[in-house]
Formats: structure tokens, C-alpha cells, sequence
């Protein structure tokens, strides 16, 4: 009976092509609208490390007291995201968490074999980055423990800048001059560009690209590598590099690993203890607060996720009701239209179930029609949001395509919307009296 | 074949109540045809639809082909509607967006019978009224009297144990109108058991046996003048 019920749909939308344009454009529009939203709110708000995200976390402490930290627009308390020198290295001793990696942006020059030499942004880190946030080696590997002790010249290296200088030969094991200095390469990268780029929302934008080089934490702190970030200051700090690492200023970032419950609620201890100690020491002259936010809990908190674009994604959900309320209207007229047609059949033996699936089946013929028109709409909306997203383009831009999942969700979308749109005009389809219709006539 | 007894139609308001059957008794044998008359009003209409399950009665009871409808419900009244009776209507009511072939189909879709059978059935039923070179011509292709030929022919395809027609040439020319009614007329030679509707006297007068309706209620029983021999022998048309 499905293909008969195909036959009929086909047929009767042949008849009435203005009305079944109106309804599949009904449908069309207004999916080809909420995909083109909902597809920039699933590129820019992805999980970045999805088997990780629960495990990873932020910790805040209140570096410089209720005076001077930023208040949030809710009247939340804010803390600074970022930390002083003291701070980190006093996390990696105090080693409360399994894994654990303090980090700062820099700038080097690198200056390849050949050509002349160019600036490059790369990460001050400890080793455990690379574990904890499953950083994939195409070679080689992270620098050892002991590399990172003797604050050695080691550098991981991208796999852009890898192949920009050595095309012809692995990279791993030779040197490259940074800043003047040669860097012995342990390991080389393979293509890695989390959206967004979590562990780093402070400096510069999320959705940037993914540094092109690593060294150890330690190496740059003994090289004196200023940041190419973020510096905060609530008190300005002593002249010198000496002045910089015992200042307030905040420049670092930090991330642990807490692989449970138990260890989340131990490290939050350990925080509020040491918040605690430094007010006995004179440092803190305020009661400790502290945070712990794990991936979403941190990309919401640093609002990575432009507000605009979740409004946009409930005022195009809203648009898509809209549409979908129009086409239930269109629906409505063109079955009441065929009140007739339907009190014939039930005359000749339908039953309520045979009309109320031919009429379903003829929506989901609109829906899947609505979907493909939804489909070029969406493809449209997509192009244009990549025009307006002007350099952020290179970064989230991959991510706002019609791939396959995409497409599926757009026409699976459009088909169930549909259906659902047309559940009251079917039923009130099956509820036709033939009796009353034949006497009509 | 058809058998009601005390049969009682009421459509209730808020306000008030009408009887459009009131102690409403009919048999109708197996091979009869019975013409229906009476006045605008009179419950012509509402026996029809009533005996062809498409509305429930009130009261009294109803027999189609020896079961007793009562109690069926819309499911069972539908299935049983499709296998036992074909409707003949005043205004043809074929489907515009089918051609005859797909219309005198859609009966037969319903019973699910396979693709070959209802195929064999179709070109039977249209071989039968004469229109087998038109199955693909739509509606709007065909005069009123070939399109009420149609409707015949999609009511004779399922193999219909009653025929119901109501004022089958109500809306034909003198002509055409005549044509249909020879055709009726030959079912009716075949075996067919038809009740027909109509307020035309002349149309009554060539059915086997009138019946008379004023007012919900039937006043006069022609008596049977012609019955088809050995009913019960006759096949279903």
C-alpha cells in the first residue's frame, strides 16, 4: 500500500502546484534557516575532547581579592583566569593532581635552513600537555622529565612548520634555530586543531589556529621568553625578569587532570589550603575562593560561545515554528479540500488508518521535498556566514560545511518536522463523516 | 440480503430531535431490485447511507447478508463495506486526479488484493458497462453518463453482494439517463440484488418492486410482481 499511497501523493501535488510550492517553501525556509544557525552553534560549540572533557579542569583562585576582580554581568564573582608565577610553579611541586601542565604563548623568530628568517607563535608548556589533551605524534615524541629538569632546548614541532623545514627529511632528531638559539626536535606533530582551542581562551581567539611549536615551560622561564599573551597587573610589578616571576601579574594559564570525583573534590581542598596559607603568609588579605571548571564549564564561563549566536539559534528555532505553523495552515486547506475525496473512499472501504496514512505519507513527500529545498537554503546560509566571518573563517569555517551528518540531520529534520506539522490536518482528515459528505454532494 | 427491522434514525441538538427513520422495516430478498422513492425529506437518503454502513442507526436492527451490523465498529463496518456493497451515486463521485482505470481500482486497493487479480477485475467490470477503451481517459474526459458508467463499473469490480444506488440519473440527460438504467437493468438480469433511490416515478416503475418512504417511515410495500427464480443459486455480479 505505501507505493500506492506514493502514487497518490505524487499525483495530487502534481495538481495543486502553487499550494504544494507554498507549503514545501513553508518547510524549506524555515529549515534552511535553523540548519544554517544550528550548524554554527554544533561548529563553535563542539566538544573539543570528548573523552576527556569531564576529566580536565581550570582551577581559579582569588589572586588578587574582592577590590580589584571583575564582576560578572549577573553580579557572579569572576576570578582571574590566569595566574602569577608563584602560583604554578607552586601547583607543579605540590604535584595534587596526576597530570598537570602550566603554560604561556610566545613569539620566536624561526629561521629555517634556507630562506630568511620569520616570526612564529608557539607554547611555553610542561610535558604533560601533550597526554592529558591527546596530542597526536606523526614522530617522535614529547621531550623527557629530564629535559624539562635541565630546562634543555627541545622543541615538539608542528607538523606545518615540520614540513615548511624539513620537506625532504624527518624532522625529529634535527635542530631548528628559535630566537637565536638551536632547538634539538623530539618529536613532530601530527594535524591537530581542536575547535575551539580550549586550553587556551585567554590569549587571542579561541577558534585560532593551534601553535606551531612547543618547549618545555621551564626552558622559556630560564630564557626569559616574555609572553605573547596576556599580562594582568593589579599592582604594577618590580623592574626586571625577577620582578616579573615574583609580581601579581597574571600570565599563565593551568590545567589538571582529575580523573574523578574524589580527586576533583581533593584538588578544590588543596586549593582553598593554599589560598588559606597564602593569607597566613600576608599574601591574600581575603577569605579563599576558589573554582574548578572542567571543558564546558570553562568555555562558558570565558562566554567562548558568542551569546549572539545562541539567541540567533532560538530566534531561528522560533522562525522555523513560524513556518512550520503556516505550512500546517496550507495542510489544513488542501485537506479540508479534498473532504470529498476522502468520504468517496471511506465510502468504498477505507478505513480511518488507509486515509490517515496516504495523507501522512503525502507530508512526508512535502517533507522530504521541504528538506532538499532546506538543504540548498542551508548550503546558501552556510556560504554567506562564512563571507561574514571574515579571518575567523580560516578556523570555524571547515567546521560550517554540508557534510554528510549534516545533510542527513537537515533532511531528517525537515521530514519529522513535517510529519509533526501535519499530524492535526491528517487526523483531521481521517475524522471526514462520508455519510455527511455523500449527502453534501 | 437486507433486512431491517423497527430501524430508527434520530439526529439529536441541544434543541430539539428529528426522526429521519422512525420504526423503519425493509427486506430486501437476495436478486431483487427495489426501487426507494419518497418525498424531498422523507429519510431516502438516510436508509441509503444507513444500509451501506456508512452511518449508524439509532435503534432496531439491521442485517446485511445474514450478520447483524450492530456493534461493529468503524474498522469492521469499513471491511465490511468494501467486500459486500457497491455504491452508484447521484454525482458519480469519481476522483478527478485518477483516470478511470486508478478509479475503479481504488476499492479493490483497499482489499489488498494482488496486483494481477484487481487488474483481471477492472478490465471485467469495464468490459462489462462498455468503457474498456477509455480506462486511461481522466474524468473530465468522459460525458456524465459514461463517468456515471464508471462509477458502475467501479462498483461492480469488488463483486458486491448489494448494489446501492442513489438517483443513479439524477444528474443525466434524458439519454444518457436511459442508458444507465438499461445497464442496471442487466445486472439486475445477471443476479445483482439493487436498491435504488429515486423521487423519478417512471425510474421506479422499472424496478421490480417499489418501496415508499414519507417521513421516516415506510407507508406503502409494492407488492413483489417479478421474483428472480432460485435466488439463492444466482452468483454474486
Amino acid at each position: 500500500m505505501l507505493g500506492y499511497y506514493l502514487h497518490l501523493a505524487l499525483r495530487t501535488l502534481r495538481r495543486n502546484v502553487i499550494l504544494t510550492s507554498l507549503i514545501i517553501a513553508a518547510v524549506g525556509v524555515g529549515i534552511g534557516a535553523y540548519m544554517t544557525i544550528l550548524t554554527v552553534l554544533i561548529a563553535m560549540s563542539g566538544d573539543p575532547i570528548p573523552d576527556r572533557s569531564d576529566t580536565l579542569f581550570v582551577p581559579q583562585i582569588d589572586v588578587w581579592g574582592p577590590n580589584t576582580r571583575p564582576k560578572g554581568g549577573t553580579g557572579e564573582i569572576r576570578l582571574p583566569p590566569q595566574f602569577t608565577y608563584r602560583d604554578v610553579t607552586a601547583f607543579m611541586q605540590a604535584h595534587s593532581a596526576p597530570h598537570q601542565a602550566a603554560m604561556y604563548p610566545v613569539a620566536l623568530d624561526v629561521t629555517p635552513p634556507k630562506g630568511i628568517a620569520f616570526s612564529q607563535v608557539g607554547r611555553a608548556t610542561h610535558r604533560d600537555f601533550f597526554s592529558m589533551f591527546e596530542v597526536p605524534f606523526a614522530a617522535g615524541a614529547a621531550w623527557s622529565v629530564q629535559d624539562e629538569t635541565d630546562r634543555a632546548d627541545v622543541v615538539v614541532l608542528g607538523k606545518t612548520l615540520a614540513g615548511k623545514l624539513f620537506p625532504n627529511s624527518s624532522a625529529v632528531g634535527q635542530t631548528v634555530s628559535l630566537g637565536g638559539r638551536l632547538y634539538r626536535i623530539t618529536g613532530v606533530l601530527e594535524a591537530w586543531s581542536p575547535t575551539p582551542r580550549f586550553y587556551d581562551v585567554v590569549n587571542g581567539n579561541a577558534f585560532s589556529e593551534v601553535e606551531d611549536f612547543f618547549i618545555p615551560f621551564t626552558t622559556a622561564i630560564g630564557h626569559q621568553m616574555q609572553t605573547n599573551g596576556n599580562y594582568n597587573c593589579a599592582v604594577l610589578p618590580s623592574s626586571g625578569w625577577a620582578g616579573r616571576l615574583s609580581s601579581e601579574c597574571i600570565w599563565f594559564g593551568f590545567w589538571a587532570e582529575l580523573p574523578n570525583a574524589t580527586a576533583v573534590r581533593n584538588y578544590r581542598q588543596y586549593l582553598l589550603n593554599y589560598s588559606a596559607e597564602q593569607r597566613r603568609l600576608g599574601r591574600f588579605h581575603w577569605p579563599p575562593l576558589v573554582q574548578l571548571s572542567n571543558v564546558h564549564q570553562w568555555l562558558s564561563l570565558m562566554h567562548v560561545i558568542p551569546d549572539e549566536v545562541r539567541v540567533n539559534s532560538l530566534l531561528a528555532f522560533g522562525f522555523l515554528t513560524v513556518c512550520l505553523v503556516n505550512a500546517v495552515g496550507l495542510m489544513l486547506a488542501r485537506f479540508s479540500a479534498r473532504a470529498s475525496e476522502f468520504g468517496v473512499r471511506r465510502a468504498l472501504g477505507a478505513t480511518r488508518t488507509d486515509i490517515f496514512l496516504q495523507c501522512l505519507t503525502e507530508t512526508a513527500v512535502v517533507g522530504v521535498l521541504g528538506g532538499m529545498l532546506g538543504l540548498a537554503l542551508t548550503a546558501l546560509g552556510l556560504a554567506a556566514n562564512r563571507a561574514s566571518l571574515g579571518y575567523l573563517a580560516q578556523y570555524v569555517g571547515g567546521l560550517m560545511r554540508l557534510d554528510p551528518a549534516v545533510m542527513a540531520l537537515t533532511v531528517a529534520l525537515a521530514v519529522g518536522a513535517t510529519l509533526c506539522s501535519g499530524l492535526y490536518p491528517t487526523w483531521r482528515a481521517t475524522r471526514v463523516q462520508p455519510a455527511l459528505q455523500l449527502k453534501a454532494q | 440480503m437486507l433486512k431491517m427491522t423497527h430501524l430508527s434514525k434520530v439526529y439529536r441538538t441541544e434543541v430539539v430531535e428529528t426522526y429521519a427513520l422512525r420504526d423503519f422495516s425493509i427486506h430486501v430478498k437476495e436478486g431483487e431490485f427495489v426501487a426507494v422513492t419518497g418525498p424531498s425529506g422523507s429519510g431516502k437518503t438516510t436508509f441509503l447511507t444507513i444500509a451501506g454502513l456508512l452511518e449508524e442507526f439509532t435503534g432496531g436492527q439491521y442485517q446485511l447478508d445474514g450478520a447483524d451490523v450492530h456493534g461493529l465498529n468503524d474498522n469492521q463496518r469499513s471491511r465490511l463495506r468494501n467486500q459486500k456493497i457497491g455504491f452508484i451515486f447521484q454525482s458519480f463521485n469519481l476522483i478527478p486526479d485518477l483516470n478511470v482505470f486508478d478509479n475503479v481500482d481504488v476499492p479493490l486497493r483497499y482489499r489488498r488484493l494482488p496486483g494481477a487479480e484487481r487488474r483481471k477485475r477492472i478490465n471485467e467490470a469495464l468490459e462489462r458497462v462498455g468503457l474498456l477503451a477509455r480506462s486511461k481517459h481522466y474524468p473530465a474526459e468522459l460525458s456524465g453518463g459514461q463517468q456515471q458508467r464508471v462509477a458502475i463499473a467501479r462498483a461492480l469490480a469488488g463483486g458486491p453482494r448489494l448494489l446501492l444506488a442513489d438517483e443513479p440519473t439524477g444528474n443525466l440527460d434524458t439519454q444518457m439517463a436511459r442508458g444507465v438504467m438499461q445497464l442496471l437493468e442487466e445486472l439486475h438480469r445477471d443476479g445483482a440484488t439493487i436498491v435504488m433511490v429515486t423521487h423519478d416515478p417512471e425510474l421506479a416503475a422499472r424496478a421490480q418492486r417499489e418501496v415508499r418512504i414519507v417521513d421516516g417511515q415506510v407507508i406503502d410495500l409494492a407488492a413483489p410482481t417479478h421474483l428472480v427464480e432460485n435466488p439463492a443459486t444466482r452468483p454474486a455480479v
